[in-house]
């Protein structure tokens, strides 16, 4: 809502402040007031000026005239391309030095032939709604060389406010106004309380949806001049506010809506045939709306129709074949009260967001609509040369609601006292009659739809004294119990990847298809129904794409060498449509399982990805798999490499990771051709693992047992094991450690060769092996003893030979 | 040298011992006096065979041999030890000299990482709560619009729901939706645990908002509940100024501005002291703040006193208890707290933002 603060004058008659002290206090009284506009605060110069002759220029491409302009102080020569103005109008003359909206500053100079010796102006060149036509012709009798800044109004200030929304009645000057007098402690002259006149028969009208309408006025002007245009006062309050000016009758109830916030509609009276019917739409209708578009209704949208059916969507925006027109002289004026709900409804369905549906949804004054077709009807009858004609009011409004509010209750939330009258007077400052001691009876105001609990009289009687008031004060320290095991362990995760030496990411969750289809066979995961990019309509089932993304960016930013990782939810398999329940109780346990049983699995993963270079030398598949078994080692965790597959790696270079044989991730190079289907640096690695399966064993773990540390010598002994060179490292380790029993400290592998030495299709292993007991020095029997089981059970296991 | 009769005169061992020392003198490195040790003072060295022979000589004799043997042992033991200290020094001068290198030129073997700002920002700000007394409490961020709206009190069609451009989740009528805000997590935990409850719960929310320098379709809130009975809006200040504090330092404060936000009543914004300028911009002749556009706050979020209808909706008696709830941006802090300057930053990944604020930002 934009309010020029000069209309705003006129409602608080008593308002000293500067717009700034106006801004500041609204915004305390809870109004976002985004900035306060000057306007016209940068044009000097501009006086009055009479023309008083006029030569034609002749040989010319166009029309150029030649005049003297007296100012009073002097007489001025002027060239002018304007031919809308005669000897004797009285202008608006830039004198040289003067200086026009934009800082277009006006200096003497030859054109056409002659000295022009200043500017006759046209109303845009004054910042001014501009008709076309040419320059401006002033009227009235004002004084030669009187400021036109100030004879036209041209300085004013705007405020700027957003408008929440359960505050329908800021959205007019009568509402800011409201608010800027109950600030500044003085009296409102409000606009909203012109008694109407009495009216007669007026075009006949019937409510057949009571529930969706429950006011509807109709008044008639007749006898309107069709060459009657708005007054300049009129657009420009029109144009401050941010809307155009298009002729008297649409003007007149836009200024009327803008002012008292009721919107109005004008309807050519000899276009109406038989009575104007507020009824829901029928199967099948359709209306053609102001924009010429032609529009399917649907049967919950709230219309206006006369005998032909329907002639607007309710609340939203009306049809074009009752329009006013340029020759229009009778207009009957519609001022309604419709259901917020219907309304906002009927806007979204036909993307329609107008000035009428913007109210209409917030709530409208539901006393109003008498008072707003009264102003309607005076204006067209001042500016138009109308007559007023009859009126209608179906009226089917309910009492308002009594609302009880303990006097002590404001004081109660606000943890502050509030004395009984000061209570008693905030409400009556919102408008509200009150009546009884304890508790108060309150009746809210008709524009304040919004207060329909005792809590929401509580918010206006803090926020009218301040919320500056309210002490400060802390609440009870509770005996919390810090993070939970699993939030710890998941800072944890996220520590050891970055000492690890990766980048953390926070990638958002939208995902191509076609980036998913490039992976190869990925999760089902959902889809966006109103994606951000058509493109990117999947929520990611992996982690995956938003890091190779993030690689990519990474590497055409000309960083070559780059490890990434992420965690955070994926979202897998589909949503359900289940009935959710109501709000004005607890929902059973097993409505509560129903709501939760609609939601895709939303596991947390930790990913990673790296390419080019690690701690100088090539980043291989090794560097994603430890990256990994690191990070289940900073939880406790043996995370154990088994040849394995997954989607979008390298068949031969991909490891699956195992908790206690269970697979809980994957790690290894990048297949070559999802390499290149996503244009990644060569032999890009990655990996990924489900991390909540990884914290939920890590915290179910319990305390770790204490080793005992030996205290004597270890004994060495190397073993190079032949296999079949498809036999994994790990089955082999495993088959060592399991035979070699508990004498068995460590194991490592340290070498590993093919070639002639051990033939084809072989590969020969070697591995050094420690023994040490905790309680002797093991003699040379035992060790020999114990390598020789674990070389037996690796060749049972594996058909693996000692080297010879 | 020769085998030294212990009976010969004096001058025999002397000359004896004057031969050893003036070997260990000469001995030019290491490996030539650890050479010479054999000769001069091992086994079969002049003085060992004097020693030796010591037990044939008649007893007054034997003494005065002895004290004479042991002084040519302790003065060659002397001159080998002094040598060798000297001679390491030598080869300790010369050897790791030519063993030095230069310290500045790092291999980069051990690649260095980092943590996203807004996961330790995140962190630092459940910190300052969790040191309260507070619990971290959690949510899916697929949510059900009965959390996310119903429960928190957005009539349906009521254009509080539009102004959040939610991003809707198929299928068509599921009423699955990415949370638009932490708020839902207020429910879940009004739900699930027992009173009295005092929870933050970060986390990502999502709107419909194109990406620019300060918008994002992505970013991260801050929530926090306290419901218990006995609490007001004074209880809100204080917490919020102590959050202030331990955030960004002492004498930080908050100021709120009445608002509307459903499921809260009252409601408020919630603004910061503007840390770059104290607040000292929006005072007559200040300096201007770019940061705060010199009004002296910076808007961070939202809050207010829990709806009694949230607590209806949630089993919670609102004759009995009542509580307060805030909602921050994390970006924005983050922004404000380091200077960042453009919220894309946050969500591209390029190392380039991360690595400057290490583990613990």
């Amino acid at each position: 809502m934009r309010v020029p603060v000069s209309w705003l004058r006129v409602h608080v008659p008593g308002l000293a402040a500067s717009a700034e002290e106006v801004g500041a206090a609204l915004v305390r009284a809870g109004l976002e007031v985004e900035q306060v506009e000057r306007v016209g605060a940068d044009v000097s110069g501009v006086v009055v000026g009479r023309v008083l002759d006029v030569e034609e220029l002749t040989g010319f491409k166009k029309p150029i005239r030649h005049c003297h302009v007296d100012v009073g102080a002097r007489v001025h020569e002027v060239v002018c391309g304007a031919t809308n103005f005669a000897a004797g109008d009285l202008v608006a003359f830039a004198t040289p030095g003067a200086v026009l909206p934009g800082g277009f500053r006006i200096a003497t100079r030859t054109t056409y032939g002659r000295t022009s010796d200043g500017m006759i102006c046209s109303a845009g060149e004054l910042g001014l709604p501009d008709d076309g036509d040419g320059i401006l012709v002033l009227e009235g009798e004002p004084a030669l060389g009187a400021d036109v800044v100030a004879l036209l109004q041209l300085r004013d200030e705007v405020l700027d406010i957003a408008v929440t929304p359960d505050r329908g009645y800021v959205l007019s000057v009568r509402g800011v106004a409201r608010e800027t007098a109950t600030a500044f402690g003085l009296e409102l002259a409000d606009p909203g309380l012109v008694v109407p006149e009495p009216a007669g028969d007026g075009h006949p009208v019937r409510v057949d949806d009571p529930a969706g309408c429950d006011r509807f006025v109709a008044r008639t002007v007749t006898g309107l001049d069709p060459a009657a245009t708005s007054p300049l006062w009129l657009q420009r309050r029109l144009l401050l506010a941010g809307m155009r000016p298009i002729s008297l009758a649409v003007d007149v109830t836009n200024h009327v809506m803008l002012e008292l916030g009721q919107p109005l509609h004008a309807y050519d009276a000899d276009r109406l045939q038989g009575a104007l019917v507020a009824r829901r739409a029928q199967p099948g209708e359709r209306v053609t709306t102001l924009d010429g578009q032609d529009r399917a209704l649907d049967p919950g949208d709230l219309v206006i129709a006369d005998d032909r059916g329907a002639i607007g969507v309710a609340g939203v925006m009306s049809g074009a074949s009752t329009e006013v027109h340029a020759g229009t002289t009778a207009v009957v004026l519609e001022a309604a009260h419709f259901a917020p709900v219907a309304i906002a409804r009927s806007a979204r369905r036909h993307r329609l967001p107008s000035e009428a549906s913007k109210r209409f949804e917030r709530g409208v004054d539901l006393a109003l609509a008498p008072a707003a077709a009264e102003a309607a009807v005076r204006l067209l009858v001042a500016l138009g040369g109308g007559t007023a004609g009859g009126g209608t009011d179906v009226d089917l409004r309910t009492p308002p609601p009594v609302l009880r509010l303990p006097v002590a209750q404001p004081g109660r939330v606000a943890g502050r006292d509030y004395a009984p009258d000061v209570v008693r007077r905030r409400l009556e400052d919102v408008g509200c009659s009150v009546t009884g001691d304890d508790p108060l009876e309150v009746v809210p105001p008709p524009w304040r739809p919004d207060l329909t609990a005792p809590v929401d009289l509580v918010e206006e009687v803090v926020r009218l004294e301040g919320y500056d008031t309210i002490p400060v004060v802390l609440p009870p320290a509770p005996a919390g119990g810090g993070l939970t095991p699993e939030q710890r362990l998941r800072r944890t995760a996220s520590r050891a990847l970055a000492a690890a030496g990766l980048v953390e990411v926070t990638t958002p969750p939208f995902v191509a298809a076609e980036a998913l289809a490039r992976l190869g066979d990925v999760p089902a995961s959902p889809r966006l129904l109103n994606p951000l990019s058509e493109a990117e309509a999947l929520l990611r089932p992996l982690l995956l794409p938003g890091l190779l993304a993030a690689l990519l960016r990474n590497a055409s930013r000309g960083q070559a060498d780059v490890a990434l990782f992420e965690t955070g939810p994926v979202f897998l398999g589909a949503g359900q449509v289940v009935a959710a329940p109501g709000v004005d109780r607890r929902p059973t346990d097993a409505e509560l399982a129903v709501l939760d049983s609609a939601l895709p699995a939303q596991p947390r993963h930790a990913g990673v990805v790296l390419a080019g270079t690690r701690g100088g030398r090539p980043v291989d598949w090794a560097d994603a798999v430890e990256a990994l078994v690191a990070l289940g080692a900073a939880l406790g965790l043996a995370l154990r490499p088994a040849r394995g597959t997954g989607t979008g790696y390298h068949p031969g270079r991909c490891a699956e990771l195992l908790l206690d044989g269970a697979r809980v991730g994957v790690a290894g190079e990048l297949h070559p051709r999802v390499v290149e289907a996503h244009g990644l640096p060569a032999r890009t690695v990655a990996g990924e693992v489900d991390l909540d399966a990884l914290v939920a064993a890590a915290a179910a773990r319990g305390p770790v047992r204490a080793p005992v540390v030996s205290p004597y010598p270890p004994a060495s002994v190397d073993v190079a094991l032949v296999v079949d060179a498809t036999t994994p490292a790990a089955d082999l380790e495993a088959a060592l450690r399991e035979g070699a029993g508990p004498l068995l400290e460590g194991l490592r592998l340290f070498d590993v060769y093919t070639g002639p030495q051990v033939g084809a299709g072989k590969r020969s292993l070697a591995f050094a092996l420690r023994f040490r007991a905790p309680d002797r020095t093991l003699t040379d029997v035992e060790v020999l003893g114990a390598r020789d089981a674990a070389v037996a059970e690796a060749g049972r296991r594996t058909g693996a030979v000692l080297r010879a | 040298m020769h085998a030294l009769d212990p009976a010969s005169p004096a001058g025999a061992l002397d000359a004896a011992r004057d031969d050893a020392l003036a070997a260990i003198a000469a001995a030019a490195d290491l490996d030539a006096l650890v050479a010479l040790r054999p000769a001069v003072l091992g086994d079969r060295s002049p003085v060992a065979l004097a020693r030796r022979g010591l037990g044939s000589l008649p007893g007054p004799d034997r003494a005065e041999a002895g004290r004479r043997v042991n002084a040519v042992v302790t003065a060659l033991t002397a001159a080998y030890d002094a040598r060798r200290a000297v001679l390491q020094d030598e080869r300790d001068a010369r050897v790791l000299v030519e063993e030095a290198v230069d310290v500045t030129a790092l291999p980069g073997r051990l690649p260095v990482g980092a943590r996203h700002p807004l996961t330790t920002v995140q962190e630092r700000a459940v910190d300052a709560f969790v040191a309260m007394g507070w619990e971290v409490a959690e949510g899916p961020e697929v949510e059900h619009e009965w959390f996310n709206f119903d429960a928190l009190n957005f009539p349906k069609d009521h254009p509080a729901r539009e102004m959040q451009d939610t991003l809707f989740v198929a299928p068509e009528g599921s009423g699955l939706v990415l949370r638009t805000h932490t708020s839902p997590v207020q429910v879940r935990t009004l739900l699930s645990r027992e009173l009295p409850v005092h929870v933050v719960a970060p986390g990502r929310v999502y709107r419909a908002d194109a990406l620019d320098a300060t918008h994002s379709p992505v970013f991260a809130q801050l929530e926090g509940l306290c419901v218990d009975e006995g609490i007001t809006m004074a209880h809100l200040r204080g917490t919020l100024d102590a959050f202030a504090v331990a955030m960004f330092g002492p004498g930080m404060r908050t100021r709120l501005r009445p608002s509307f936000f459903p499921f809260t009543e009252p409601s408020a914004e919630l603004d910061l002291q503007c840390f770059h300028c104290l607040g000292r911009s929006a005072e007559p002749g200040g300096e201007p703040c770019r940061v705060c556009s010199s009004e002296g706050w910076i808007e961070v979020g939202g809050c207010g006193m829990v709806n009694p209808a949230v607590l209806v909706a949630a089993g919670v008696d609102p004759e009995r208890y009542s509580g307060f709830a805030f909602g921050m941006g994390l970006d924005r802090t983050l922004m404000f707290r380091h200077g960042a300057t453009d919220i894309r930053d946050f969500y591209e990944g390029d190392q380039r933002f991360t690595l400057p604020f290490g583990l613990e930002a």
